[in-house]
């Protein structure tokens, strides 16, 4: 299983790197929405500033559907999908090697978007244990549910808008804990933000495991 | 021994559609057989359903031991090669690295992939080109690589001969051949019926989701 991950996962990241579309739009699209909370928002009043981790969660939310798309929209051209099936790959190993290498990727748009709140938003980062270990989690976590939700849309042709509808409601326990952690390290209070990693454990362990165990009936389903 | 491939009465749907309307078909090893019929006959139904790729829904259905009516469909697609109207390749992976991601998949040694470029005369100057780049014949013959790099014991060819040059296909009918001289068996859909009835032991004509005739012994000296 973890051999046909690395296999899947080497494969995907490359896919990503030679396309570009991770770098030239993904990427771009995370910064311009940060661009427009700070257009929307008064800097002036230290808004954005209070507001940056729920901004910063939201930007990496709507950025992680554009790399989940793209994670199955590479096996919806020339029939790859039904290479895919035919590969002899474990599908929980292909489930671990696609959501790893959305995780990846979600690594470094949030490294992107770390950086832009600290330039737009003036964001001072403190307590930085939790905000790597509450960072860990939340991309563990939408990287599972987004390569689930991602397989279970992939194979309707409604799946570009789909996928929104599908996905979003169900990561909002993400965005609500990664919010709240984050603020409270922000805040130089992070006693108070601990108690939300146990929200994104148990999201990250409950998907992880339900996309190993699933991921082959979904994939023959979808 | 057992037939490679034996199915009674095999039914199968698209969505409430029966593509496979009660086939009954056996396929001893090391064979060849044709399968003609008109457009939406089910002959690409059929070989799907062979490699475990769409469902069985009622009949027998037994392809290389594998019991596909009670969850043997992942079990065969390791000894299957399906090469169907699309080539499964990615546009932006070169064509070594296509085939090596089959190889890896499949527990083959990678070191195989040249050796397979060669053997479907794809030109040593491809290895390193996108996928995106190549030419649909280009294509065509790299899955073709993918489907010999594997070694398959039942190969399944949706219109083989499609998209390729008369170069490519004696090299396609020599890869055939030389499939079944090392044991395994072979199903090939095709409308170039002429072509491929001179590599084919037995003509098997698919209307309306079934078989309506099976004629053996139709090779060509």
């Amino acid at each position: 299983m973890w051999r046909d991950a690395l296999v899947v996962g080497g494969k995907d990241l490359r896919i990503e790197m030679r396309s570009r579309v991770a770098t030239n739009q993904v990427a771009p699209f995370a910064v311009v929405v940060l661009v427009l909370f700070a257009f929307a928002l008064d800097p002036d009043r230290g808004i954005l500033e209070r507001t940056s981790a729920g901004l910063f969660w939201v930007a990496v939310l709507l950025s992680s559907l554009l790399a989940v798309q793209r994670s199955f929209a590479i096996e919806s051209a020339d029939g790859a999908r039904d290479g895919l099936r035919l590969s002899g790959l474990d599908p929980a190993g292909i489930f671990l090697g696609k959501a790893g290498a959305v995780a990846v990727q979600l690594v470094a748009l949030e490294l992107l978007l770390g950086a832009g709140i600290v330039v737009l938003y003036d964001t001072h980062l403190r307590g930085p244990l939790l905000l790597v270990a509450t960072a860990v989690l939340a991309t563990v976590g939408l990287a599972a549910a987004g390569t689930i939700y991602g397989v279970v849309a992939a194979g309707l042709r409604v799946r570009e808008t789909l996928l929104p509808l599908l996905l979003l409601p169900v990561v909002a326990p993400v965005l609500l804990a990664a919010t709240r952690a984050w603020e409270a390290a922000l805040a130089g209070d992070p006693g108070e933000g601990w108690p939300w990693l146990r929200v994104l454990a148990v999201f990250a362990v409950v998907y992880g495991a339900f996309g190993v165990l699933a991921f082959g009936p979904l994939l023959e389903e979808s | 021994m057992a037939p490679v491939v034996h199915f009674r009465s095999v039914v199968a749907l698209a969505g409430h559609f029966p593509v496979l309307s009660g086939v009954d078909l056996d396929v001893d090893a090391g064979e060849v057989v044709l399968l003609e019929g008109p457009n939406g006959a089910g002959k690409t139904s059929l070989l799907r359903a062979c490699a475990g790729l769409l469902p069985v829904t009622r009949g027998t259905a037994v392809v290389l031991g594998h019991d596909l009516t009670t969850g043997g469909e992942r079990a065969v697609r390791n000894d299957v090669g399906l090469l169907g109207h699309t080539s499964a390749l990615y546009d932006d992976l070169t064509v070594a690295e296509n085939i090596a991601f089959a190889l890896r998949a499949a527990h083959v040694e990678v070191s195989a992939a040249d050796a397979a470029m060669a053997r479907v005369g794809l030109d040593g100057r491809l290895r390193d080109v996108a996928v995106a780049r190549l030419s649909a014949g280009q294509r065509r013959r790299t899955a073709l690589a993918v489907l010999v790099a594997r070694r398959p014991r039942l190969w399944l060819l949706d219109e083989p001969h499609a998209g390729l040059d008369a170069a490519s296909r004696q090299v396609l009918d020599e890869l055939i051949t030389d499939a079944v001289a090392g044991g395994a068996t072979v199903l090939v859909a095709s409308h170039e019926t002429e072509r491929a009835r001179r590599i084919a032991h037995r003509t098997v004509t698919i209307v309306g989701g079934r078989v309506s005739s099976d004629v053996g012994a139709t090779r060509v000296a």
